[in-house]
């Protein structure tokens, strides 16, 4: 039985996933909160953006729930996610060194010892990759094949998913029509009308929300999945890395890095910045002028310089605490927690300005004075009144950082106080493969691997951010 | 105007002792020299006499705050604390954990270091407005809409990528300037990479605000009225709005500038470029404490007159902002 091991940064993202969903059941029954957000999923580019990233989100949580590897495994006492479990060829067949994507023999040529006696130096095969072909020359009908098998598998599973839409789909409109008898556009009509709602934009759709793009994101989606996961199976898809492990596992493995850093380091910032915010707008005088000092004075020290002496002195300390560590991992998840604080305390000023600014406005609204004149005290004006009123500056301003987050990491790595060298993350990758860069023929995979997928990331989140922001933005509220 | 100035430098001085005393805190309390010293020497067998040598050679060897051996002022004067960090007041930076002198290192270095910046700055800034103008004046169209589309895929690009992608195709597959490095004769040469990295990095990002800026002027009153006169369009666009919208731009450009003398920290170290930037990575790789401590007073000090400029350039772009 496997005991399961609860990292720091791992109870914090499970923490965040509980208070995204008490938030959305909190929202969907308020209507102020729950229009905006049926804005935002009303936009195509939204919706789209949001398949892509509940991609991501799914592999970064299955990668966050850990445990020590039981007895009867090859490495006992190794820690390995639930995402590891899944993905277990991928991150067991290692190859001797460098193999460029789909390649079935090694990067470089070595001494081979052929069976006469002789040596030559030949490209060596690859222990797995393409190990079950015979010939390598057919590689390419197999990969064909391959690919031809998942599409056909997501093709059906996609199908499965339609259908299932087209069903839900008439159930509700059946329910929705049952009090009254006027038949609407969208016609209570058969099953296949439903299926084609759901497959082609129409006018006449009732819900605004955009199924064409959800279900055609979709099928991209899991034919990429689908025939990726097949693929990978046989071939390393993306190649090996100079201790011969896969390009696409670690790739994969960086997802949930990524996801930490954007999300929790904003996450354990935002008490503190929401509470000084609003306590330096409702109260001014004295308070306002200490919160003030507090935020000007931090935000003057350079960032990327406060994280390299922050992360120094943790460096040192963590050499000389060597003990307080038992696992390598511990360590690690250590330090991305320290770095999520760390870059929290950097970039956390911008907000308390902002939520400043607003409490400055609040306070003086009719119902804060009215609530003052009742002998409501302080305290609880902040928080019936003041913070609920500003809780879409802080959502902006969580959705917004997110993406610039993800990009830091990788700078931060190249200084080389970003994450732990033995986490995986993008930023590392690329750290790594650049050195490789002077390679002839050049290394490339490594490199383009972490870019692609960071860009994945960071365009979706790019995209749903600014549906997000426009959608509460009061100020463009009724235009357009 | 010189009172308000005044008034602003003073404002200045809290700070910069807050920024002072929280570089004391993580460089010589929560690690303490003699950590320090064991770092540097290795940590394996490191005897007590090494580390009082090291820390005497750098002069680490006094009392944090507090020296009680010492007479009258002495007793606060003859600490870390006032050698350390108050002489960085008096731009003192002492001599790196080499024994460099560090500031006739940051003297040479900020050179090569304005010669990317500068550039970037002002192409960036000529080429950014033209294109968000140019954004704004086809607005509504598939050219504004792919425009934008177009920034934010670029702005989701990281900026590693700019470099590396720039070294390939234009060092290694073009083979028109070296991919990395830097000479005083043929600066040139070694300069124009970084300078186009730099200013196609920021495209993406840059362009969508300053657009965002424009629009936000072109629905206002004055905008009509000239229309109404019979201004032409490009007249409308690159006169009255540009004018109006340069408050916000050059504000913003204005509080960069103090900055730019600590140069690019990445591109720098790509580049091979000597100036602030790679200068201070070099010191966060070869944790050399007493050049970042220096660095981030350096940095903070500049940020504050940034501050300050932004505060006086405003008050002589904008009439409508009052001097308190």
């Amino acid at each position: 039985m496997p005991e399961l091991l609860f990292l720091w940064t791992d109870l914090l993202l499970w923490l965040l996933v509980l208070l995204t969903l008490a938030f959305i059941r909190y929202a969907s029954r308020r209507r102020h909160l729950r229009e905006p957000w049926q804005r935002v999923f009303r936009s195509p580019m939204a919706v789209g953006a949001a398949v892509v990233l509940a991609a991501f989100i799914t592999i970064g949580l299955l990668d966050s729930i850990h445990f020590h590897s039981g007895e009867e495994s090859a490495n006992p006492g190794e820690v390995l996610s639930l995402f590891d479990t899944l993905v277990k060829p991928l991150r067991e067949q290692q190859e001797k060194s460098y193999s460029a994507p789909f390649a079935t023999t090694l990067y470089a040529r070595e001494m081979v010892t052929q069976p006469d006696g002789g040596t030559e130096r030949i490209y060596p095969r690859l222990k797995y990759g393409g190990a079950h072909l015979e010939d390598p020359a057919q590689k390419y009908s197999d990969i064909g094949a391959i690919i031809a098998i998942g599409a056909a598998q997501a093709l059906l599973l996609w199908l499965l998913v339609v259908a299932l839409l087209g069903f839900w789909k008439r159930s509700r409109s059946d329910a929705q029509q049952s009090p009254s008898p006027r038949p609407s556009p969208g016609g209570r009509g058969g099953i296949v009308t439903h299926w084609l709602s759901v497959l082609r934009r129409s006018n006449d759709d009732t819900d605004n929300f955009p199924w064409p793009v959800l279900v055609w994101t979709m099928l991209i989606l899991f034919i990429l999945i689908f025939v990726s996961a097949r693929l990978s199976l046989d071939y390393h898809i993306l190649g090996t890395d100079k201790v011969g492990e896969d390009v696409f596992y670690q790739a994969l493995k960086s997802i949930r890095t990524g996801l930490v850093l954007g999300t929790l380091t904003t996450l354990v910032m935002l008490p503190a910045a929401i509470l000084m915010g609003v306590m330096a707008g409702y109260f001014r005088g004295w308070v306002d002028d200490v919160i003030q000092y507090l935020y000007t004075t931090l935000n003057s020290i350079p960032g990327v310089l406060l994280i390299a002496a922050a992360v120094l002195m943790l460096q040192v300390y963590m050499d000389n605490n060597a003990a307080d560590f038992s696992t390598t991992i511990e360590r690690a998840d250590m330090r991305l927690l320290f770095l999520c604080i760390i870059l929290g305390v950097t970039s956390w000023t911008g907000l308390c300005r902002m939520l400043r600014g607003e409490a400055l406005k609040i306070r003086e609204l009719d119902y804060v004075q009215a609530s003052q004149a009742f002998g409501v005290s302080s305290f609880r004006i902040m928080m019936r009144h003041l913070v609920p009123n500003v809780m879409h500056i802080v959502l902006i301003t969580v959705v917004l950082d997110f993406s610039g987050l993800v990009l830091a990491e990788a700078v931060l790595a190249y200084i080389n106080i970003g994450v732990d060298p033995s986490t995986n993350s993008w930023g590392n990758m690329i750290n790594s493969a650049r050195l490789e860069m002077a390679r002839e023929p050049i290394v490339w995979w490594s490199l383009s691997a972490a870019f692609a997928f960071m860009f994945a990331l960071v365009l979706a989140a790019n995209l749903f951010s600014d549906v997000v922001r426009d959608a509460f933005d009061p100020r463009l509220r009724g235009k357009s | 105007m010189m009172a308000y100035i005044i008034r602003r430098l003073l404002y200045a001085i809290p700070i910069l002792i807050g920024v002072n005393l929280i570089t004391f805190v993580l460089f010589f309390t929560v690690n303490t020299p003699d950590d320090m010293a064991r770092m540097h020497l290795g940590m394996k067998r490191v005897t007590p006499e090494a580390i009082e040598q090291w820390k005497q050679e750098r002069n680490y060897d006094k009392p944090l705050v507090y020296n009680s051996s010492a007479e009258g002022m002495a007793k606060l004067g003859d600490t870390i604390f006032a050698e350390k960090s108050l002489a960085l007041f008096a731009f003192r930076f002492g001599s790196s954990d080499n024994g460099r002198d560090i500031g006739h290192d940051i003297r040479q270095r900020m050179w090569p270091s304005l010669a990317i910046a500068v550039p970037v700055l002002m192409l960036g800034l000529l080429l950014y407005i033209t294109l968000a103008l140019l954004l704004v004046f086809f607005r509504s169209t598939y050219v504004d809409t792919w425009g934008v589309v177009l920034a934010v895929v670029m702005m989701s690009i990281s900026s590693m990528f700019y470099i590396i992608g720039g070294q390939f195709l234009i060092g290694k597959f073009l083979q028109l300037v070296p991919i990395s490095g830097f000479d005083t004769e043929d600066a040139w040469k070694f300069l124009v990479l970084p300078v186009i990295v730099g200013v196609v990095g920021g495209i993406g990002g840059t362009t969508r605000f300053y657009r965002t800026l424009f629009l936000e002027e072109i629905h206002r009153d004055y905008v009509r009225s000239a229309r109404a006169k019979g201004v032409s369009e490009m007249r409308v666009m690159f006169v009255h709005v540009l004018k109006n919208a340069m408050i916000p731009i050059l504000t913003g450009v204005v509080a960069a500038l103090p900055l730019l003398f600590m140069g690019s920290l990445v591109s720098e170290s790509f580049f091979g470029i000597p100036g602030l930037g790679s200068y201070t990575i070099d010191a966060i790789n070869s944790q050399d404490f007493a050049i970042v401590r220096s660095m981030v007073f350096l940095g903070s000090v500049l940020y504050i007159i940034g501050l300050i400029l932004t505060d006086i350039s405003y008050t002589l772009v904008d009439p409508r902002v009052r001097l308190q």
